[in-house]
């Protein structure tokens, strides 16, 4: 079997690199990738167009603005999947034993540790969302440091004593309302007369200029990235190290 | 030496496809689940990095406008406004603030691998949630034991 | 609001998805109906667009309002509004049959259940009607993770073989990506027609990054389709899966992938450089005649009613794929025509097998077992799809392996004929075993009488109404897609008559 595996990726390696010969080098600014319309394009007319300097917010959230929306469809969908495929409500039932797991007391400089950057740490995570428009940032890193924040909570203390903050529910409605948010902004541009995701015609709304309605839901779908990215993160990880049952932690 | 040559230029691209090699043969010839889904994380981070490599332009930043380009634009709103830039130059009347593709890099490929990063770890954790559920219900996360707990406890 | 219909196609199912995620949580009662009527808002907007397609050519619907190649566009010609609307046909009728199914098989995860069956048409039908290469991508995974998920929610064996297709699925979709790589490496666009316009203008279907891509993306999507030998993962899958799953997951997923199949070579890569520069046709159409061969004396050797019928989709991803590669007009004809027909006779019989296995029980063939006296009509409707899956007219699928068989006559490839003939006799064998069991009763066993004291308490016993009204529906259309084939043949050669594949005898 490890033979017929090797034989395998050693012609697909081969057939990959067959054509690497025939690529651009690397770092060269006038390969057809690089000098194609484009991204010339997205490069020149992204801060006339939109009023957002970075350019890779502005074609994630504007040009293939669809494309993103259906990022979140993903990792929402992984969330529920995992609760679908994982979770057990009701009593244990003990076919296979599993490991019993001390439990811990409160260690002090865990508990104090934690409580110093977890604030932090939030605070850092909604800087980078806000900021998404003029340095590397966004919804999805936002998100990501966000719900971090809520799993550093969970490993420090217990899982349980998470849930107080964020149960199942809330979870599942802060990863709907994200989403809600982001398709919300769609659908808006769609009743009011343009097409799916045309940002320019919600300035009738905002009361700015076309240009500036871009820029200013960009920021507000980032934020609903944000929000599903943080629920389903913390969600993933309390399924996988609960084994279902959300009752104990790691 | 020639060789030398033709490897040193296009090095990104030798060096990824051998990381996705060994991704993809840990994935089919491993028996334990958590190596294959191992793998599986390493071919698709060697795929990310394949692409973003395409994008890179020798001596160029990041695709983020500088900050005296962004004030110059916004300094003549009033005049010279919505220049839906045909052939894409902000110009202002007397600073010359003129946007060169050469000094940033490519930003498509980066808002690719944004998305491929999110389908890999939706992959991952989906995977991840199916072996639990095989480990709970055999017992065993590797692939041969369970086949043989399936043929003899039919 | 007519010119919005491309995007309606989409957010009934995505939008409708997420609240069902929300509030079904709570209120379970509340699933069912709101997926029915999102699903039917899809089927109209479909057939609205399909409407549309066939009076004014093909819809360019910009999202976001850029152009292509800085935005992404839906571009629906006459193929994608026909697959477009047999999806979300398909997935409606699915949907009123998993009433009773969904809460008796996963009692307690249903809206969980509910929200991936829409996000799973919300994939598919994304993935029919994009024109970016990369989008499809983003579709491809969506549909690919909510199935692995369906499967895995299972019983014992079913999570298992969940896991072999997350496996080969990563590694099909993966190998799309590359191949769309290299694509962009040596075009910069990502868009489906301004690829071929890129290639065409810079005669780059010479170079070997181009032939690599090409592979690639073949491969890729040979492996989601379940082209033998690259189909391992399929038959456990389908079979062990919650029967609901089966039915949804069964005729939709591998048509898609076919008309991936067809999109790209037709519209990205052009008919020139697949048929002619390549010179592939001869090895893949007898690769499709040895997984026609494969599917089929596989089926003839299961016992369990579902592995049967999922090998029979492998030998139906054969019929395609070889009419398709035959390089002719009829058999590119044929195949689009067998899409359709195939997604809904396989529907057919894989909604039978799941009210067989609720009825009864039963995995194996033994559950036919004196059905012809309980549920009649159910069998009238099973009858339908079995004899569209051997080919006898009027059903769809005689139509269909008309139209291939004349495809493989006139490109001379002989073998192709031979296989789908000796196919068809193979589904023949494989059918009447089962009626006749369900009609004579199962033959005694050597040794002890037959028991015939359980079958006078039983009378008729029909399926549920919510189980029996789509099986019913599904044969009707059959018949219709059948009898009026000719209409549908003219849509169909309309789209494909441009590309002008050499038809006539070699």
């Amino acid at each position: 079997m490890k033979i017929l595996a090797l034989i395998a990726v050693a012609l697909t390696g081969w057939l990959l690199m067959s054509a690497v010969s025939d690529f651009p080098d690397w770092g060269d600014p006038h390969s057809p990738a690089n000098s194609y319309r484009l991204s010339q394009g997205y490069i020149t007319d992204t801060f006339p167009q939109t009023s957002v300097p970075n350019m890779v917010t502005a074609v994630l959230a504007d040009y293939r603005g669809y494309d993103t929306m259906f990022e979140t469809v993903v990792i929402f969908t992984a969330g529920i999947a995992i609760i679908g495929i994982l979770r057990r409500y009701g009593p244990k039932d003990k076919v296979i034993p599993e490991q019993k797991l001390y439990k811990k007391e409160p260690d002090l400089i865990v508990e104090t540790t934690c409580r110093l950057m977890i604030p932090i740490i939030q605070l850092f995570a909604l800087y980078v969302v806000a900021h998404g428009h003029h340095s590397p940032g966004g919804g999805f890193q936002g998100g990501v440091i966000f719900g971090a924040s809520f799993i550093l909570l969970a490993l420090a203390r217990d899982l349980q004593a998470t849930q107080k903050w964020v149960p199942e529910s809330r979870i599942l409605n802060l990863a709907g309302t994200g989403i809600f948010i982001y398709a919300g902004f769609g659908f808006l541009c769609l009743l009011l007369g343009s097409n799916f995701l045309d940002y320019a015609i919600l300035h009738k709304v905002m009361g700015v200029t076309p240009i500036e309605a871009r820029s200013h839901s960009m920021l507000g779908v980032e934020i609903g990235v944000a929000f599903t990215v943080t629920a389903i993160m913390f969600s993933i990880y309390s399924n996988l190290a609960s084994n279902g049952y959300m009752k104990e932690g790691l | 030496m020639e060789l030398f040559e033709a490897i040193s230029t296009k090095i990104n691209y030798w060096v990824y496809i051998v990381i996705m090699m060994i991704g993809l043969f840990a994935m089919i010839s491993k028996n334990n689940l958590i190596k294959k889904l191992i793998g599986m994380s390493i071919f698709q981070t060697a795929i990310i990095l394949f692409y973003v490599s395409i994008g890179v332009k020798e001596g160029a930043t990041i695709p983020i406008l500088y900050h005296d380009q962004v004030h110059a634009a916004h300094g003549d709103h009033g005049e010279a406004d919505t220049s839906h830039g045909e052939h894409g130059a902000v110009e202002s009347h007397e600073a010359d603030i003129h946007i060169n593709p050469d000094d940033f890099t490519n930003p498509l490929v980066h808002v690719l691998m944004l998305t491929a990063i999110v389908v890999g770890v939706s992959t991952l954790g989906v995977g991840l949630a199916i072996t639990q559920k095989l480990h709970r219900e055999f017992g065993s996360i590797e692939e041969h034991e369970i086949l043989e707990i399936i043929k003899s406890g039919k | 609001m007519i010119e919005q219909s491309p995007a309606l196609i989409l957010i009934p199912p995505f939008l409708v998805a997420i609240l069902v995620a929300l509030v079904g949580f709570r209120y379970q009662k509340v699933c069912f109906p709101l997926t029915v009527l999102s699903l039917a808002g899809s089927v109209v907007a479909c057939v609205v667009t399909l409407m549309r397609v066939i009076e004014g050519g093909t819809i360019r619907y910009f999202i976001a309002g850029w152009a292509p190649p800085f935005g992404i566009e839906f571009r629906i010609d006459g193929l994608n509004a026909l697959v477009a609307v047999t999806v979300s046909s398909v997935g409606l009728l699915a949907a009123i049959y998993s009433k009773n199914r969904v809460p008796a098989e996963n009692p307690d995860k249903v809206s969980q259940y509910y929200t991936l069956f829409l996000l799973l048409i919300t994939g598919l039908l994304g993935m029919v009607i994009t024109g970016d290469a990369f989008n499809l991508y983003v579709m491809l995974e969506v549909a690919a993770l909510t199935s692995y998920a369906l499967i895995a929610m299972g019983p014992k064996r079913a999570t298992l073989a969940a896991y072999k297709y997350v496996i080969m699925g990563t590694i099909g979709a993966s190998f799309y990506l590359l191949g769309v790589g290299y694509l962009y490496i040596k075009t910069g666009s990502l868009n489906m027609f301004d690829i071929h316009e890129v290639l065409k203008a810079n005669d780059l279907f010479g170079s070997p990054a181009v032939l690599v891509a090409f592979i690639m993306i073949t491969v890729g999507v040979w492996i989601k389709m379940a082209f033998f030998p690259l189909h391992a993962w399929l038959p456990n899958s389908y079979a062990y899966a919650p029967t609901t799953s089966s039915a949804i997951l069964g005729p939709l997923v591998t048509k898609v992938m076919i008309y991936v199949m067809i999109r790209l070579t037709l519209t990205v890569f052009g008919v020139e450089y697949t048929f002619i520069q390549l010179e592939w046709s001869n090895i893949v159409v007898w690769m499709s005649v040895l997984a026609i061969l494969a599917g089929s004396i596989s089926a003839l050797a299961q016992t369990d009613l579902r592995k049967m019928l999922a090998f029979l989709i492998i030998a139906e991803v054969g019929y395609m794929v070889g009419g398709v590669w035959l390089a002719d007009e009829t058999g590119m004809i044929g195949a689009i025509y067998h899409i359709i027909a195939d997604a809904f006779m396989t529907l057919c019989v894989f909604l039978f097998a799941g009210i067989l296995f609720a009825k009864t029980g039963k995995r194996d063939l033994s559950a036919m077992d004196g059905q012809f006296k309980k549920m009649p009509l159910t069998l009238v409707g099973f009858l339908v799809g079995a004899f569209s899956l051997i080919g006898i007219p009027p059903t769809a699928g005689f139509f269909s392996k008309w139209y291939l068989i004349q495809g493989g006559i006139n490109s001379g490839h002989y073998e192709y004929v031979i296989a789908l003939l000796i196919s068809s006799l193979i589904n023949a064998v494989l059918f009447f075993r089962m009626i006749e069991i369900a009609y004579f009763g199962v033959k005694p066993a050597e040794g002890h009488d037959h028991d015939h004291s359980d079958d006078h308490d039983s009378g008729r016993s029909e399926a549920s109404a919510s189980m029996l009204i789509p099986l019913l529906i599904t044969a009707a259309i059959l018949l219709l897609i059948g009898i009026f084939n000719k209409d549908l043949v003219a849509i169909i050669t309309d789209f494909v008559s441009p590309f002008n594949i050499a038809s006539g005898a070699r």
